[in-house]
């Protein structure tokens, strides 16, 4: 971060190394979301194990950068920027590990619904809609990170209202369904757990995209107005 | 540190330390070593009862800056100051002809890198202060000498060696003792110059600990080469360099969110 490069060779590799791997991780998580909702889409058994399979991986990326973090606060007492970095990649990498954890869920719960019978999925093309919408958030906030754009992660808050929205509106017309005709009312459950992971996923990418305007600018903008947020982000 | 609105709900510990007094203040401080200008036009608040450490590349002018408070820098032929340090609340000019250095060093006294006791006794070193200020009562002096070895949390090492020779004490209870010789004479400011660079990370730890107990006495102002040291002791911190003050600001601002590119760079390790 910066235009200068630290004095240390060794602790600027380390920092290049830890915000990489926490993009590799998060281009494994956006993988993961899309594989799931392929399997909530066809059914497929084999995605829903590819899923699964790949929360291991995550995991594994979750504890490696959180030891990383460790690592270089403990060898080289980050200040200023490079603390801010170290803090907020520790978050991130939670919220990375649930939103992968919120796929798996997703997967599990396309494999349970296809066992009741395929049809019920496809009726629900605004599921698939809102995860559109919530990979797009995490994508758009990943590529903040990368670039530490605290404009770009500004405008992934912005997305949050419409996945509740979305999520909402889903729910509506599952009750609906669901007073038509009793007998969907356990697969009409198994979409509202997708929806609702679905819900989950944006909202960790908006935690994702909060931290990286902490990383840039130092406010810390959690559990505040957007309105808040643009204030403080035209403030120099 | 900055949050937008939901902090202050929660936040439990003192709004950012109550009312923070100015004790010294330096006013268009220039300094000259014979034409060298070491310091250039420095303005700075000392606030009373906090600890303020300044920060900075060698050569930036901390130690010179520090120097300027007790008036060392008149020891040499050819220094020159220009612009004021007021000392408050009698807003005593401390660079003025007029006010006497000795005097000054009473209500200011310093703490050097490597302890310096005199070659007297322990009891002796205290003492000295108060010698020169011309106390003669054995009583006072001997009760003086307690307070300044408890302050400085030496007392109880020492109470039954008062006079052995200082040069028996391990370093950092040199250290200590000259802090406790510094106290002795009741000074408004204590100045530190990188006082624990020549003493072990427990000893280092002890006098840290004893800063921090002390500015509930007095006003503290301590040069450091070690940032951890400047963020784990101070209030507020200064970043100098080249003779000149970058930045000025409490301490986990600076830390965490420099507002001067300079500093960020200086404090991350990208200073080249």
């Amino acid at each position: 971060m910066g235009a200068t490069e630290h004095i240390s060779k060794a602790f600027e590799a380390d920092l290049e190394g830890t915000r990489t791997r926490v993009l590799q991780m998060g281009g494994l998580v956006e993988q993961q979301i899309l594989a799931a909702m392929r399997a909530y889409a066809s059914g497929d058994g084999a995605l829903v194990e590819q899923v699964i399979d790949t929360d291991k991986r995550v995991n594994g990326y979750e504890v490696s950068i959180d030891s990383a973090c460790n690592h270089i606060v403990v060898r080289r007492q980050p200040a200023a920027s490079d603390l801010r970095l170290i803090m907020g990649i520790s978050k991130i990498v939670t919220d990375l590990e649930r939103i992968g954890d919120e796929a798996e869920k997703i997967a599990r719960m396309a494999r349970a619904l296809h066992e009741h019978g395929p049809k019920h999925a496809q009726r629900f093309p605004a599921v698939r809609h809102a995860a559109d919408t919530a990979v797009a958030m995490l994508r758009r906030a990943l590529d903040a990170f990368a670039r530490l754009d605290a404009g770009a992660a500004a405008e992934v808050l912005k997305e949050d209202p419409a996945i509740d929205a979305e999520f909402t509106a889903v729910l509506r017309q599952l009750i609906t369904y669901m007073m038509e005709d009793p007998r969907t009312i356990s697969a009409a459950l198994d979409i509202v757990w997708v929806a609702k992971a679905v819900e989950r996923i944006g909202d960790h990418a908006k935690n994702v995209a909060e931290q990286v305007i902490y990383i840039v600018r130092g406010t810390d903008v959690r559990h505040t107005s957007f309105a808040d947020v643009e204030r403080e982000l035209a403030r120099e | 540190m900055t949050a937008l609105s939901v902090a202050s709900v929660v936040e439990n510990r003192p709004a950012a330390v109550p009312q923070a007094v100015p004790k010294a203040e330096a006013k268009g401080l220039s300094f000259y070593y014979g034409d060298f200008r070491a310091l250039k036009n420095l303005d700075l608040v000392v606030h009373e009862h906090r600890v303020t450490a300044l920060i900075g590349p060698s050569g930036c002018g901390k130690s010179t800056f520090l120097r300027c408070f007790n008036r060392m820098h008149d020891l040499y032929p050819g220094n020159r100051y220009e612009g004021e340090i007021r000392l408050y609340p009698d807003n005593t000019n401390l660079l003025s002809s007029e006010v006497d250095p000795i005097e000054v060093r009473m209500r200011l006294s310093m703490v050097f890198q490597k302890p310096n006791p005199f070659p007297k006794s322990i009891f002796e070193n205290v003492a000295y202060g108060l010698r020169v200020r011309g106390e003669r009562s054995r009583r006072t002096l001997a009760d003086k000498v307690e307070q300044a070895l408890r302050s400085a949390a030496l007392w109880n090492e020492v109470k039954d060696r008062l006079h052995e020779p200082a040069f028996n004490l391990s370093g950092g209870q040199q250290q200590r003792l000259c802090i406790a010789r510094a106290l002795a004479t009741d000074p408004e400011m204590l100045l530190f110059d990188e006082p624990t660079s020549a003493l072990d990370p427990i000893a280092t730890a002890s006098i840290e600990e004893l800063i921090s107990e002390l500015k509930s006495r007095v006003t503290i102002l301590i040069v450091t080469h070690n940032m951890q040291q400047a963020a784990r002791v101070s209030d507020y911190t200064a970043y100098m360099y080249l003779g000149e003050l970058i930045e000025f600001g409490p301490t986990d601002e600076l830390f965490i969110k420099p507002k001067r590119k300079e500093t960020e760079d200086y404090i991350t390790g990208r200073f080249g």
